[in-house]
């Protein structure tokens, strides 16, 4: 206990930094992209936006003389075009689901909030950074789907679509934010579960058990409840026409951004208060 | 500029546990202060606790004059190494390290110089999920020195490490404590606190037992018991018999004495013409005196381990 004064020298640093928002914004980004999972998922989702709707309309195209004109009707260009939303909005679920829980599982979320005690500025950091990084690489792979799979069609007059129809941009476009919103959402999921299997189950229960589970209802009761789920609100932002029993794309992307921010309130709410 | 991490009736339950208990407690700047009690004491709830990570039931703790979640810059007032793993395991050391230093604008320079001290250059850019607890814990110190902060606050450091990682743990805790930082760092194995350590913070089942320094908490646990060994055991015994003085005995020649210093015995032998063939003081090893003081605060006991020829020797 009396031993002399030990060599060790540690590297001194005057710095004074504060914690802001920017600056937990960057290490955010830090975090999402140097991961091996995140680089993954990212990549299954934009193959899978862009190679669903090439590989959907080459089968048409193929089969096309051999289709009843009653199928040749229920083909529509746009369908065609926005089918790798569907598919890639589970790649993109699942990453918003981990962003927050792989922290949860690691423990890595201890080091995050002993760095940023006051927390909300990490979920927030979180949300924003997954959202643009989703959206900005949505959004090319949709234009991209849309304009291969066109050009897949090309030899069918009747399948064909321009880009300035009325409301193609929007629905495609809307496909981008779907997705944005999606992954947003499933995060928010995450924050409040704090747990991957149990997030991603919840997130699949919302989205994929309960929709079809109203058809056991009576038709009446289906046809009130459905177009006001999160599922079927969102869907409609990509969707070029709408029914009797869904939303206009405008008050379906203002429900389903209510239903995020909701999502995002309870999560904030409870990230605060528990204990980590 | 208040360097130092105070406890005021620190409490916290989880459900019907009560992990911390009334805890009230100071730890000083310049010197090195061990957090000593067995597995489950409630040492990683207090750190936790001063961390902000869990939020007390009752009670507070202030670091360097503020709650921890109210500093503006929190790592370059407290740096954390928490018992529990807190590395995501698919993000390099590198970059683990990066992320924590871009919240406060520290810049990669400063991450490249800590690898460097602890010793992770060659592995920096592998996963953290592929270290050994030894490299996990090198890559925890150079977390916890990201921001060069003014109190250290350590849970079990030298866990997983070889001795040498042992050794230079306990050289840096000491430097640190040198530069005139707060210290403070916990440990269920008293040995590694008597090496270390200058003041002890000791705890059993969340409550406090014992805030002394290193040297006094030894004396306390142990007393003054002195054996002797005399043919005239029993006379010996009838004179020194008093007040504050204890006296047991395991062989007819052989007695144990509390209360009474060796000079005092020897003196009332030689003034009562007893031979004396040993006359011996028993100072209980740090290990004995923290055991003597946590019995009963034990949370999860092993039974008594009986050695086959140790119990027939005893029927």
């Amino acid at each position: 206990m009396t031993s002399a004064t030990p060599q060790i020298s540690i590297p001194r640093f005057d710095g004074t930094g504060t914690v802001t928002q920017p600056r937990v914004a960057l290490s955010e980004w830090t975090k999402l992209h140097s991961l091996r999972s995140t680089r993954w998922s990212l990549l299954v989702a934009t193959v899978l936006a862009i190679g669903l709707p090439m590989l959907f309309a080459a089968v048409t195209s193929s089969h096309w003389g051999h289709m009843s004109l009653r199928e040749r009707a229920d083909r529509h260009p746009l369908d065609i075009a926005l089918a790798g939303v569907n598919v890639a909005q589970l790649a993109v679920a699942v990453l918003g689901v981990l962003v927050i829980t792989g922290e949860y599982s690691t423990g890595m979320i201890r080091a995050s909030f002993t760095a940023v005690p006051k927390r909300l500025p990490v979920l927030w950091a979180k949300l924003g950074i997954f959202a643009v990084a989703t959206f900005l690489l949505m959004l090319p792979s949709v234009v991209i789907a849309f304009f291969g799979s066109q050009a897949i069609l090309g030899r069918h007059h009747i399948l064909q679509i321009s880009f300035s129809h009325p409301g193609v941009t929007r629905a495609v476009a809307g496909g981008a934010v779907y997705l944005m919103l999606i992954g947003v959402f499933a995060l928010a999921i995450g924050a409040m579960i704090r747990n991957t299997a149990g997030g991603i189950a919840t997130f699949a229960a919302i989205f994929f058990v309960i929709p079809p589970l109203l058809n056991i209802l009576p038709t009446s009761w289906n046809n009130a409840i459905s177009p006001w789920l999160p599922d079927a609100a969102g869907r409609s932002i990509f969707s070029l026409t709408h029914g009797a029993h869904s939303l206009a794309p405008g008050p379906g992307l203002a429900l389903f951004c209510g239903y995020t921010a909701l999502a995002i309130a309870i999560a904030a709410v409870l990230l605060v208060r528990r204990d980590t | 500029m208040k360097r130092m991490i105070e406890a005021h009736g620190l409490t916290k339950d989880y459900g019907e546990k009560r992990a911390v208990d009334d805890l009230s407690f100071t730890v000083q700047p310049g010197i090195v202060t061990g957090f000593l009690g067995p597995n489950g004491s409630g040492k990683s709830t207090t750190m936790r606790l001063i961390l902000g990570l869990d939020a007390p039931t009752s009670g507070s703790v202030l670091v360097n004059g503020k709650r921890y979640r109210q500093h503006p810059s929190p790592l370059h007032e407290v740096g954390a190494l928490l018992e529990a793993r807190s590395v995501h395991t698919g993000r390099s050391a590198y970059n683990h390290l990066l992320a924590l230093a871009q919240t406060h604008g520290i810049p990669k320079r400063r991450v490249l110089e800590l690898i460097d001290l602890v010793g992770l250059h060659e592995v920096a850019r592998k996963r953290a999920g592929q270290f050994s607890l030894g490299m996990g814990q090198r890559l925890g110190i150079a977390t916890a020195l990201l921001g060069d902060p003014k109190t250290l606050l350590l849970d079990e450091p030298v866990n997983g490490l070889d001795p040498e990682g042992i050794h230079w743990i306990r050289n840096l805790l000491k430097a640190l404590a040198a530069e005139g930082r707060t210290v403070f760092v916990s440990s269920h194995l008293m040995s590694e606190m008597a090496l270390t350590a200058d003041h002890l913070i000791v705890i059993g089942r969340g409550r406090l037992i014992a805030d002394t320094s290193v040297d006094e908490f030894v004396r306390r646990a142990s007393g003054t018991l002195v054996r002797v060994r005399s043919p005239q055991a029993t006379r010996l015994r009838e004179l020194v018999l008093g007040p504050d003085v204890t006296v047991t005995s395991t062989e007819p020649q052989l007695l144990e004495i509390g209360g009474l210093t060796t000079e005092q015995i020897g003196e009332a032998a030689a003034a009562h013409g007893i031979a004396l063939h040993e006359l011996t003081p028993l100072q209980a090893s740090l290990e004995e005196a923290f055991m003597e003081l946590t019995r009963g605060d034990v949370e999860y006991k092993a039974g008594e381990i009986v050695v086959p020829g140790e119990a027939e020797k005893a029927a």
